[in-house]
């Protein structure tokens, strides 16, 4: 009786050390996002000439001028127009994009779903695959198997977006003819259409993604691998496979998670070069047509936002951390 | 005397070479041969860069035009050697930029006091935390795309992660019993974190500056890509791929070859970090 009174003693002091480390993570995240939202609008305030001039051309009157940069809040002292900024962030109302001449806010929310269902079909193929490419190359490791996987994994992650998406147009549109060589995204498409017009953008994005994840699955299963109770089970005759699914893998769950958060933030930065080569429709193309056209008020926005995911995805991989680690779940 | 030297340096170097794993005499044998073409390679072009020498857009292999043709009638070949110099040379100098910067920083914040250590690690820690193509867009958006800016663009994005790792490195190395000899010593701050802290860790990051390298040249001929890196006239590998995006549907060498020199040479780079001895585990972890 005494010592399950202790333990669940024990297990709730640990649960409030966890609460308390996942609280203190959360509070740096989000004072981070205020830093870097800080770093974005001074970066991208810096720009010669102003938004104004630029808008109205050479052949603007100095009046013009002053009354649009009056009109757009451009005569306030920087810190003013950075929490005039952040307010309108932080309310759902980034600002008037200046080329679409919308509000930002709708021109992201056209935008964002498509992102979404394309990091989501990418993380639901990559996911699974790596999973089984880390775990076979970490229980074969020191073979010739995982040291060809090696280099197979260290090659990919080396590999441009670009080329992998030139090749796979290359043999499946142009040679093969099976897969349409830029997505439509439309709302009556059928399955099919809707599988066959994704599969692309989706095969280039897991390809960089599938060999991050699937090297640090590895690292995180062999890491359990070299601990002494798998010693011991092995000692006791216990079969490879059992023993990578039933006393490995709850253990190295934690770790595996970790990983996999990490790894999709390589999403963000893939997406990029991949929407724009199959003309997708997301947020990351929209950010590249921020740039040529500098459209700052949409830019800031997009980055804000491929920013708060990054720090998202990092913010799960720290809290699967400390929610795995045993020592502070039942201290 | 001097000969002799240079005999026992060949000898050791080569010595290293053959003690390199498979994988590892690919990715030298690779870094070499792009460094090679990045110096010599316009001499060697065939044609001048931007002559229109062939009767035919998007020629296939041939005699004349080894690689073929791209979408003016321009020597893909001696497109490729020229673009191989931009790139592999401005990322190059982007990457030793951002390695002494963010080495400096980082040997400078492990010896200086508490306050000017977590003042640059905050600033880093909130940099870090930008993706990396992301804030380079912002910057692009910011400054525009010339080649000097493009080569302080890409050191200023991987600053952050360089200093990162050395300073994890030259705080410990600050612990170290040597250090505080020469501490007691009365050795000044600079000459401790060059001649005790710096030497000892000049292997890892040497691999990082590797890494570094290999993100720059994804990046830059990313942004090429994109059309936001190098400019016309002046291509890297990158641009090539751009400007030939056209003859996808033929499926012209003046678009793969180019996408597939990339590859090569960080592919290369990265077998060849990955074979050294004692190596940095954080292979191309991004950031």
């Amino acid at each position: 009786m005494a010592s399950t009174a202790m333990t669940s003693n024990g297990t709730r002091s640990g649960m409030r050390t966890a609460l308390a480390l996942i609280a203190k993570r959360l509070g740096s995240a989000v004072l981070t996002l205020l830093l870097v939202s800080m770093v974005v609008f001074t970066i991208s305030s810096l720009l010669p000439g102003d938004a104004a001039q630029e808008t109205l051309g050479q052949s603007a009157t100095p009046e013009q001028v002053a009354a649009l940069r009056h009109q757009l809040g451009l005569d306030q002292p920087a810190h003013l127009r950075y929490l005039n900024w952040l307010g309108g962030m932080l309310g759902g109302n980034p600002g008037q994009s200046m080329v679409a001449n919308m509000p930002v806010s709708e021109v992201i929310a056209d935008r964002l779903p498509n992102s979404l269902v394309l990091a989501g079909l990418t993380a639901l193929v990559a996911v699974p695959l790596a999973l089984f490419i880390g775990i076979f190359s970490a229980m074969h490791r020191g073979t010739k198997l995982d040291r060809g996987l090696n280099i197979a994994t260290l090659s990919m992650i080396a590999v441009p977006e670009f080329l992998v998406a030139t090749i796979a147009v290359l043999i499946f549109a142009v040679k093969l003819r099976l897969l349409p060589s830029i997505t439509l995204v439309s709302e009556e498409a059928s399955w099919g259409e809707f599988l066959r017009s994704y599969a692309m953008p989706v095969m280039t994005l897991a390809f960089v993604v599938v060999a991050q994840m699937a090297r640090m699955t590895r690292a995180a299963v062999i890491a359990q691998l070299n601990q002494p109770y798998v010693e011991m089970a092995m000692l006791k005759g216990v079969r490879p496979g059992r023993i990578v699914l039933t006393h490995v893998l709850p253990n190295a769950i934690g770790p595996i998670v970790n990983a996999m958060a990490l790894s999709l933030s390589y999403l963000l930065g893939g997406a990029i070069i991949v929407e724009t080569i199959f003309n997708y429709p997301g947020l990351a193309s929209l950010m590249v047509n921020a740039v040529t056209s500098r459209d700052m008020p949409l830019l800031q926005a997009c980055a804000m936002i491929f920013c708060a995911a990054y720090l998202l995805l990092v913010l799960i991989a720290d809290v699967v951390a400390i929610l795995a680690n045993p020592r502070l779940r039942n201290q | 005397m001097s000969e002799t030297a240079a005999a026992t340096r060949a000898i050791r170097a080569s010595r290293w070479a053959s003690s390199l794993p498979l994988s590892g005499k690919i990715g030298l044998a690779l870094v070499i041969f792009w460094l090679l073409a990045a110096i010599f390679g316009p001499m060697l072009a065939p044609y001048p860069v931007g002559a229109f020498v062939a009767y035919d857009v998007f020629d296939g292999f041939s005699a004349a035009h080894w690689l073929g043709s791209d979408y003016l009638g321009r020597d893909v070949l001696s497109r490729l050697l020229s673009g191989a110099r931009y790139t592999v040379g401005l990322a190059l100098a982007a990457a030793v930029l951002a390695s002494v910067t963010g080495t400096s920083l980082a040997l400078f914040a492990a010896v200086s006091g508490r306050w000017v250590d977590e003042g640059l690690s905050r600033l880093m820690d909130t940099l870090i935390s930008i993706p990396s193509k992301i804030f380079a867009l912002v910057l692009v958006a910011a400054f525009g795309s010339s080649l000097a800016l493009l080569l302080l663009i890409a050191a200023i994005t991987y600053v952050p992660g360089n200093y990162r790792i050395a300073r994890a490195l030259a705080v410990n190395l600050n612990e170290m019993d040597y250090v505080q000899v020469a501490r007691t010593r009365g050795e000044g701050r600079a000459y401790i974190a060059r001649s005790e802290i710096l030497p000892n860790m000049i292997h890892p990051m040497l691999a990082d500056f590797g890494l570094r390298f290999v993100f720059i040249v994804l990046l830059l001929s990313g942004l090429s890509f994109l059309g936001l890196g190098v400019q016309p006239p002046d291509a890297d590998l990158g641009s090539l791929v751009r400007e030939n995006i056209s003859g996808l549907g033929e499926g012209a060498p003046a678009i793969l070859m180019p996408a597939l020199a990339i590859a090569t040479l960080t592919v290369g780079v990265n077998l060849l970090i990955d074979a050294l001895p004692g190596r940095s585990r954080r292979i191309a972890g991004e950031g």
